[in-house]
């Protein structure tokens, strides 16, 4: 319905009005740029420069933004056989990024250590940072990790962005006052 | 000059601590009996022979035989493409030989990985370090002895390991099997 009044509303001058949720709204600004940090460690590196190319086109979801700063990105695609050398570099770079952060785990090596049963190499990278999705496939292709991105960005729009927001909020006011925070 | 004048010539020069030259499959070995002459067999191969490009070291672990270490040099030169492969044996004892590093300066990383893996020490290196594990690690992954799947390590701010899942293995094929139900992986372990 439209009104004449001068202090109301005026949709001929400020365009039409959508009704959500606050979560909603956040959720949807976060979910469709996800800037990812591109750990690329081995040959699924080559794929995921794939996914950022003209032919998969990454851009499509978003995530064309690959940043090499960790205080930039919002996802880390872990691309890659992780070797016990480069473990902790990967965990300290994980810690370096801003909340809200996600992983993907892409390929066989990321998620499990793949066929590199071995002294050298660290038995998927959950062994040291949560893991969001993993990607099945030794590489996987580009499809593979674009249908990744896009659970990933099913999870991020489920995510109750206020009543975290709340939780964690009153866990810091309990912490200031110095009570003990369990996570039991 | 081929590579037979040149292991002939090499014989020649340096005589009872160098073996016969022995021929397989048109590469040509020369065994040298005292690891420690193998700067100056190095030296002569590259001056006087003209062995302009090292190739590669590499190493074998002779485990259970004594002396438990091969030293292989891989000698290469880019004129006439000549061949020659130089070998000499160190003691587990002594692990410990002279560096070629001041004749072909391509030696450092080489020596460096034997080291690394296998635990093999050169006199005279300029930078003896791990080159391809961290510094620290506390094992030779490359030994016999060293078990597949690893060893527990930990090495804080710098790395950790821990042994890796084999599901029953290790899977290990044997060659030379009749068929392929005989050749195909089976789990073996190197104790039975």
């Amino acid at each position: 319905m439209q009104t004449n009044s001068e202090i109301g509303y005026n949709s001929k001058i400020e365009g039409d009005v959508v009704i959500t949720q606050v979560d909603a709204a956040l959720n949807w600004f976060r979910r469709n740029s996800l800037w990812p940090m591109p750990m690329g460690l081995a040959c699924c590196a080559i794929e995921l420069m794939a996914s950022g190319a003209s032919r998969f086109d990454i851009s499509r979801f978003g995530s064309e933004v690959m940043r090499f700063s960790p205080r930039q990105s919002d996802v880390m695609i872990v691309a890659g056989t992780v070797t016990y050398k480069m473990a902790l570099s990967v965990k300290r770079i994980y810690d370096q990024m801003a909340e809200p952060k996600r992983v993907i785990a892409m390929g066989a090596c990321a998620s499990t250590g793949g066929m590199y049963r071995s002294y050298a190499v660290l038995q998927g990278v959950d062994n040291i940072i949560p893991v969001d999705v993993y990607v099945a496939g030794c590489p996987p292709r580009p499809e593979a990790l674009l249908d990744a991105l896009v659970k990933l960005q099913d999870k991020v729009s489920r995510q109750p962005v206020i009543k975290e927001l709340e939780i964690s909020n009153m866990l810091r006011s309990k912490k200031d006052r110095g009570e003990k925070v369990g996570t039991t | 000059m081929s590579a037979i004048e040149s292991a002939q010539k090499l014989k020649a020069q340096f005589g009872e601590i160098l073996s016969e030259a022995t021929e397989f499959r048109g590469e040509l070995t020369v065994k040298l009996n005292d690891a420690e002459k193998i700067t100056e067999v190095c030296v002569f191969a590259k001056k006087e022979l003209g062995f302009d490009y090292l190739v590669d070291i590499s190493s074998v672990d002779n485990y259970g035989e004594d002396p438990r270490w091969t030293v292989v040099y891989e000698l290469s030169r880019l004129a006439g493409n000549v061949h020659l492969r130089l070998k000499t044996d160190v003691s587990e004892e002594k692990s410990e030989l002279p560096t070629v590093t001041g004749v072909w300066r391509t030696a450092d990383w080489h020596e460096r990985e034997i080291y690394d893996m296998m635990g093999v020490r050169f006199r005279g290196h300029p930078d003896l370090r791990r080159i391809l594990m961290w510094e620290g690690y506390p094992y030779f992954p490359l030994r016999k002895d060293f078990p597949l799947a690893g060893k527990p390590s930990e090495m804080p701010d710098v790395a950790f390991s821990k042994p890796a899942p084999l599901e029953g293995g290790p899977f290990v094929t044997v060659a030379g099997g009749k068929d392929s139900m005989a050749r195909e992986p089976r789990v073996r372990n190197p104790e039975n």
